[in-house]
């Protein structure tokens, strides 16, 4: 029996809406059977918390008295974007601080922010007739901005690399260490929690779909950087490979640090852990098939990292049970699997948004425009050319 | 018998000297290296179990520091600030003696002492800054 988005409204609006994760939604589909868990569940909850370096927020300071127009910013000594109008700035999460190197960066002032602590703005300016200060050097908190928005150009990646290292040496990557000779593989992925894993053709989630980032209600804002609709997929239509992502928007002083953390990965950088969850209807018994797949369903490739090109060989594929359960088999050698991403996290982020749905009467939104869907653009690379030659 | 866990820095000319004979040899212990970083003409470093009569202890690490050798009790526990920790799982994958793990479900991160030997790789690898190696 299939159900309309207002219908589904409807029913959470009036507080009989039945809210499972999609955990939850997994086991009660293996006991009674896809479609009478379609029939009982209006809407499954996702989630995934690992570490997404296409993140920051956008800020605006006010003006000073007498004001300047910030061509160069730094907020603990770590530099936000000075291209923008006099006291508007984008900080990045990698954004390495000029003091402390990739101990501290944009994710760690972000946390700060977060957590109510104050932190020191400074920023230069030539000095113009209608802004003639030229250098600034003062104090904010979170509170004391007029706006502070998470604007993250890729989220959710749908299905991530397992990362393996054939090389001699070890290789410090944002997939970790990873040990020489197949020593240790790292994934990064909520498996069957992860939103974009649960409805694989992006056939509820689109622009405007309202959603959980980094513990404030958002919204998707448009396709991810990178998006690419045309990964190999399986016989779900599950991509095998990092395919779809996702941009995202939401008011950062709703956020929580609970939801967003900090993060230095060794001879890397700087990143950013962000909490994001999807609710996705269960509108028939299509999207309930897919939402009803566990980690044993959803496959992942094995990468080698120790080839440093573009394309780095695929040495196989697993599933997110074999990864989870320690050992894989990669080139007919067992290799310990470690996580990235936390499974923790994410399963306490569906909770959260499946309590907002039940609680607060969080309400879906039909997508305002889907996804480029398989078939449509993929991704592209950079080719190294000339003006002539272009 | 006693066990003990030293934490040795080598001066640069001392990297070569083959003081882990001399334990043996002279001194009756069981020394067990637990990991070692020595190059000839740097400072080396070299963890090491050793079991044996309290004495004997005594009269070894009098002798490795009349060798120039510094000693220092070794890790003995790890500390982990669950505060900051956000069950990432990334110490477990660089953890090769398996020390680290997390639970079934991932929602615990589980510490055996036994298998740990200091190597220090999960302080370096945790994005959080959460491990912290305790004396």
């Amino acid at each position: 029996m299939a159900k309309t988005w207002d219908e589904i409204n409807e029913r959470i609006v009036s507080g009989a809406a039945v809210v499972l994760t999609a955990e939850e939604f997994a086991e009660l589909a293996a006991g009674v059977g896809v479609s009478e868990a379609a029939a009982r569940v209006d809407v499954v909850t996702t989630g995934t918390f690992g570490p997404m370096c296409s993140s920051g927020v956008m800020l605006n300071f006010g003006h000073s008295d007498p004001p300047i127009r910030m061509s160069r910013i730094t907020l603990n000594d770590v530099e936000a974007y000075g291209g923008l109008a006099a006291v508007d700035t984008y900080l990045g999460v990698t954004q390495q601080s000029s003091t402390r190197g990739i101990e501290y960066g944009g994710a760690h002032v972000i946390e700060d922010l977060l957590a109510g602590k104050a932190v020191r703005l400074r920023a230069w300016s030539s000095g113009t007739d209608c802004y003639p200060r030229t250098e600034i050097d003062t104090w904010v908190r979170l509170q004391d901005l007029n706006q502070a928005y998470f604007f993250n150009p890729r989220n959710a990646y749908q299905n991530y690399a397992v990362a393996v290292n054939s090389s001699e040496r070890v290789l410090h990557t944002y997939m970790g260490t990873l040990l020489p000779h197949l020593g240790n593989a790292t994934y990064c992925s909520a498996g069957a929690l992860s939103p974009l894993l649960n409805d694989p053709t992006y056939r509820t989630i689109g622009v405007g779909s309202r959603i959980f980032v980094a513990g404030a209600p958002g919204f998707v804002a448009w396709e991810g950087t990178q998006h690419n609709p045309n990964q190999q997929r399986d016989e779900h239509g599950v991509p095998l490979a990092p395919a779809g992502t996702l941009a995202v928007i939401a008011d950062m002083k709703r956020a929580s640090t609970r939801f967003f953390a900090a993060a230095s990965m060794t001879g890397y950088g700087v990143s950013a852990f962000v909490g994001i969850g999807v609710p996705i209807p269960v509108l028939d018994e299509e999207i309930a098939a897919t939402l009803a797949l566990t980690d044993a369903d959803i496959s992942a490739t094995v990468f080698d990292y120790g080839v440093q090109r573009r394309s780095r060989p695929a040495l196989g594929q697993v599933t997110y049970a074999e990864l989870r359960s320690g050992t894989i088999e990669v080139q007919g050698k067992k290799v310990p699997t470690g996580p990235i991403s936390s499974r923790a996290k994410a399963r306490e982020i569906a909770a959260e948004l499946k309590r907002w749905i039940a609680e607060e009467r969080f309400t879906l939104a039909e997508p305002l425009k889907p996804l480029p869907q398989p078939g449509e653009q993929g991704v592209k690379p950079l080719e190294i050319r000339s003006e002539e030659a272009i | 018998m006693p066990r003990k866990r030293l934490d040795l820095t080598f001066p640069p000319r001392q990297a070569t000297k083959p003081v882990t004979y001399h334990l043996v040899k002279d001194f009756d212990l069981v020394p067990n290296i637990l990991r070692a970083q020595i190059h000839p003409g740097q400072e080396g470093r070299m963890v090491l179990e050793v079991t044996g009569r309290k004495e004997d202890f005594e009269a070894g690490v009098a002798f490795l520091e009349s060798e120039g050798i510094v000693v220092k009790p070794a890790a003995t526990d790890i500390c982990l600030d669950e505060e900051k920790c956000v069950l990432c799982g990334l110490c477990t994958a660089v953890c090769r003696p398996g020390a680290l793990t997390l639970n079934g479900r991932g929602d615990e991160l589980v510490f055996d002492k036994d298998k740990c030997v200091y190597c220090e790789a999960c302080v370096v690898a945790c994005p959080r800054r959460a491990i912290t190696l305790s004396f």
